[in-house]
């Protein structure tokens, strides 16, 4: 794999590719073992009748993959989980380019460092503690309810806890800081003497933001899109945190095929049809996220 | 127009830390059922020094991170000076191999890895979430530490050689100073990968060995109480320190990218 060619001149014992094949071996072996081998390891798990534990005797077949025909309700639950995603990702958006234009435009030097700092600060904190959050806010009785009733002393209670809003809520929280960074990144290098030279030829507005600042801006609302929604069509405990009984997604069945169930192989299937469909959406749009997948 | 502008960004923010400042004012409120007024109180943090269920889970997060944190930067600070500073068939290959990791959603990571754990008879527990939390970390720390040898420049490690030093003496008295702020950031980064690191861990846990965020997802399930809220404001404390360090050593936030 790591076939080498004269890099620096050779030295005493050590060829160049030796050096390089011992620095690249035992980074590439333990990603070998622990991602790519388990990952070959549930394709071959999802073609077996059942998990080949204790002797068991267990024959390969295609049968999980024609889990959405045997078990139609699993139909509805995976178009609400891509529904889910497109949810999360749209508001994303209509927050999240604002936002960055806001910071780009609004604001200079330090203070808008100091505040892109603080817009993707929460994006690296637990996520698992910061949907847990979520729930002393929006339950009945919560917070929320706590400051409508601060100025409306008999409002009703608008608590949205396990439902479908209040998983797109946590979500979105979850999610919202990559699409401004993403953003971000594409609009803070929009030279203010285009917008300028627009406005001065006479464009409004709205055809400034429409013929410059968007296809400008386009790059990085697509890397924001496709980094949410591949991780939130993949996502299972904030659906079952904050949707309850209303919280049933893809990515919560293959969890409990895998802690409840038992049925591995089943859960395996689904894991890959999830892959595939992770995949295809980078191919879709690997032109736009090339060089986007790296810290910031 | 501006003034709109900073008006609506600071809503967002509001939106981003009103629920986290809600977590931790209930960690400190009287009231078990996060009921209002607010009363303060540190009884709940005395409680969780007295729960030895959260308090082994907690040490074995800490062990989890400082392993992974260990051998990811030195097995990643390896494969980094390889991918940036040598030339050889495979480079972009090995580059793109690094995406993965980063890019499939955990849980799909997740139960692979409990399949091949399982199946292999590695099984699971604490040696299984470093195997799994180093690989996680690896292509972090190549990234991390690649754009840190970047912006290290190579003429003077060339300098010291024509002057007759071996490359591997060069690297040592002339690179690795100059690289220290990264490897120490791809640490930290490492460190807090792992720390807050929940799918991993879940579908690798047993019964007994568990980490810090699988247990607090385990106590939400059952049942909310403040000291969750105690313990979920601890470990945000400790990741928001590590990252605001990170975010020092590496300049993120506008001066990134500008030398």
């Amino acid at each position: 794999m790591s076939e080498p060619q004269s890099g620096a001149p050779a030295r005493r014992g050590l060829s160049p590719g030796a050096v390089t094949a011992a620095l690249v071996t035992p980074a590439y072996l333990w990603l070998t073992v622990a991602i790519f081998l388990p990952l070959v390891a549930m394709l071959v798990f999802s073609f077996l009748t059942a998990a080949p534990f204790g002797n068991r005797a267990v024959e390969f077949t295609g049968a999980h993959y024609l889990v959405f025909y045997n078990r139609p309700y699993l139909v509805e639950v995976a178009l609400r989980s891509l529904a889910l995603g497109a949810w999360t990702t749209g508001i994303c958006a209509l927050i999240g380019l604002p936002a960055a234009l806001a910071l780009s435009r609004a604001f200079r030097g330090r203070t808008r460092e100091v505040l892109f700092f603080l817009v993707i600060l929460p994006f690296w904190t637990n996520g698992l503690v910061r949907v847990f959050s979520w729930t002393m806010v929006l339950r009945e009785n919560g917070i929320l309810d706590d400051i409508v009733r601060a100025f409306w002393a008999d409002a009703p209670s608008i608590g949205i806890l396990y439902s479908y809003p209040a998983i797109v809520v946590g979500l979105v929280h979850a999610y919202l800081p990559y699409m401004i960074l993403t953003c971000y990144l594409s609009v803070v290098a929009i030279d203010d003497e285009i917008l300028e030279a627009a406005r001065s030829l006479g464009a409004r507005a709205p055809v400034v933001f429409g013929k410059i600042v968007l296809p400008l801006a386009a790059p990085g609302l697509i890397a924001g899109s496709v980094l949410i929604f591949v991780p939130v069509i993949g996502s299972f405990m904030e659906p079952r945190i904050l949707g309850g009984t209303a919280g049933v997604t893809i990515g919560t069945v293959i969890e409990d095929q895998f802690t409840q169930a038992f049925n591995w192989p089943l859960g395996s299937a689904l894991s890959f049809i999830m892959l595939a469909v992770v995949l295809v959406v980078f191919a879709v749009f690997s032109r736009a996220l090339r060089g986007r997948l790296t810290l910031s | 127009m501006t003034a709109l502008g900073k008006l609506f960004l600071f809503a967002v923010l509001g939106f981003l830390y009103l629920p986290v400042a809600v977590l931790v004012a209930m960690a400190f409120n009287a009231s078990p059922l996060y009921a209002l007024p607010f009363e303060f109180t540190t009884h709940w943090f005395e409680e969780l020094a007295g729960n030895d269920k959260l308090l082994a889970a907690t040490r074995n997060s800490v062990l989890i991170a400082i392993l992974t944190t260990v051998l990811a930067t030195v097995i990643g600070a390896l494969a980094a000076i390889a991918l940036s500073r040598r030339r050889f068939r495979g480079r972009t290959l090995l580059r793109l191999l690094l995406l993965p990791p980063i890019a499939i959603p955990w849980l799909i990571i997740g139960t692979a890895m409990l399949v091949f754990f399982f199946w292999t008879g590695i099984g699971r527990g604490l040696h299984a979430m470093v195997l799994g939390h180093v690989a996680l970390a690896i292509p972090y720390v190549v990234l991390v530490v690649g754009a840190g040898l970047n912006n290290t420049r190579i003429d003077l490690e060339e300098a010291a050689m024509s002057l007759g030093s071996t490359p591997l003496h060069a690297f040592f008295a002339v690179t690795l100073p100059l690289l220290m702020p990264s490897l120490i950031a791809a640490a930290l980064f490492a460190f807090a990968v792992s720390l807050d690191q929940f799918v991993i861990s879940y579908f690798l846990a047993t019964p007994g060995v568990s980490t810090l965020p699988v247990e607090i997802y385990t106590s939400i399930r059952k049942g909310f109480t403040p000291e969750v809220n105690a313990v979920s404001s601890l470990l945000l404390a400790a990741s928001m320190i590590l990252i605001i360090i990170f975010a020092r050593l590496t300049k993120v936030g506008g001066v990134s990218g500008r030398r």
